[in-house]
């Protein structure tokens, strides 16, 4: 007994370092959702506020960048007006509609929240953005993102009152599904953690079509992101010998070097769609 | 003015640099330079080893906590802390100069070369830690080494100019002992 107390108290300092070393790659390696609930609820918030105090500076040097994106965002708006499209005429003669259901009601599907990214990392192995806005302020958890320009940035992860953080698409971990535009063919993407800017997209068959500047929009196959948002325009294309699909290098239509505010998007079926998936899952099982 | 706050005052200041200014620097879109982790090669000489390390993971968790992903500071600065003192026994010349000054500086060393040494071999492991738990993830051999050579260079190249822009009062304390 005495021997382990004198061992103890020999070598408690390599004990303690080997005891906080461990916890620290323990937090690497099982870092998870239930642990962000734990750890960032707080900390989210502490270091949310340093950052909205810092980027209130650094946000009157990107006036102008923010302004040429609005200004474009805002030509594209003005390009989808109903009062730009001559309708053709219909009040010449009358159809008696029998239906008595209005089969012409519209749902809305999709909701834009405006909101200020307040950090901002494109260095590090595994990017994160927060957002000045919170589950206060109708973010919730899987809300996809995009920037100004409908380019798509990423996935929220996880919300705290006023702060929200997103896992942009420079993550290991994220793996939306892109679409080539021209041909159709779905793939996954992935970032390589090297260049911020560069993503590749796997899964595209040699037998489809790609050629350096095509587009990459989003399938909509997830409930975050829906159909059609800018992914990137390809850069390069490479066949991969070992499998049949090609090795596909984009550059991303969000620039994420100068993100200075995004929509974060609500799907209102999400939930639906999540239950039903669901109970096919208790269904196979 | 008091260690203790001036201590405090520098672990503040470290992190909101690093955060808001060399986090932002990418040259190459690699290389990213560190200098946070000066908070601990500029910790006083009186400190024993296991406060050391406790203040290492309180400064590497505050720096995790600006990443959403904690962990990889923290691992990176316990082992330079755990390091620290027998770096320090290996490259202080005399005996009892770390009794004479508080802290480790040029002089305090001895001399630049040592001190150069002492910071370059510290930058490095951390870096190299730091990177080698990132590139677990991604893996390749050749891009994580340049990237941490490259970095390390960079971040004793930006310390030096720290220190030199920002000279620490060394007082000479009576040897008492």
């Amino acid at each position: 007994m005495r021997n382990i107390f004198l061992f103890i108290s020999r070598y408690f300092n390599f004990i303690l370092f080997l005891l906080l070393q461990g916890f620290s790659i323990y937090l690497i390696v099982h870092y998870s959702r239930y642990h962000q609930a734990v750890f960032s609820k707080t900390a989210n918030q502490v270091t949310g506020k340093i950052n909205e105090q810092y980027s209130k500076v650094e946000y009157y040097f990107q006036l102008k960048k923010t302004n040429d994106s609005l200004v474009r965002a805002n030509a594209q708006l003005y390009n989808k007006l109903k009062a730009d499209f001559e309708l053709p005429d219909t009040t010449s003669h009358f159809i008696i509609d029998s239906i008595k259901v209005d089969s012409m009601e519209r749902y809305r599907k999709y909701h834009y929240f405006p909101a200020k990214v307040v950090y901002n990392s494109v260095a590090a192995q595994n990017n994160f953005i927060v957002l000045g806005r919170g589950s206060a302020q109708h973010i919730k958890e899987g809300m996809g993102i995009i920037d100004a320009n409908s380019g798509v940035v990423g996935i929220v992860t996880e919300a705290s009152s006023d702060f929200a953080v997103v896992m942009s698409l420079l993550h290991k971990d994220s793996h939306l599904s892109g679409k080539l535009l021209k041909g159709g063919e779905t793939g996954t993407l992935s970032w390589d953690g090297k260049t911020p800017n560069i993503i590749s997209l796997n899964g595209i068959p040699k037998n489809a079509k790609v050629a350096k500047g095509d587009t990459i929009i989003s399938s909509g196959y997830s409930t975050s992101i829906p159909k059609g948002m800018m992914m990137g325009i390809v850069q390069d294309v490479t066949s991969d010998k070992s499998t049949n699909n090609f090795l596909i290098k984009f550059k991303t239509a969000a620039n994420f070097y100068n993100l200075e505010y995004v929509y974060a998007i609500d799907n209102n079926q999400a939930e639906s769609i999540k239950t039903i998936l669901e109970k096919v899952k208790q269904k196979i099982q | 003015m008091n260690a203790l706050v001036k201590n405090i005052i520098r672990f503040g200041l470290l992190i909101l640099v690093q955060v808001f200014v060399f986090d932002k620097i990418h040259l190459h879109q690699m290389v990213t330079p560190y200098i946070y982790f000066l908070f601990i090669i500029w910790l006083p000489f009186r400190l024993g080893p296991s406060q050391q390390l406790l203040i290492a993971f309180v400064l590497g968790f505050t720096m995790d906590s600006f990443r959403h992903h904690p962990g990889f500071h923290t691992a990176a600065c316990l082992l330079i802390a755990y390091i620290r003192p027998f770096l320090i026994n290996l490259l202080i010349p005399q005996e009892g100069a770390d009794n004479n000054y508080e802290e480790p500086s040029v002089k305090s060393m001895g001399g630049i070369l040592p001190y150069i040494i002492f910071i370059g071999v510290l930058t490095f492991i951390h870096h190299g830690w730091l990177f080698l738990l990132e590139a677990w993830q991604f893996g390749n051999l050749w891009y994580f080494l340049v990237k941490t050579v490259m970095s390390t260079v960079l971040s004793v190249l930006l310390i030096i100019i720290t220190e030199l822009l920002f000279t620490r009062q060394q007082k000479f304390r009576t040897n008492t002992v």
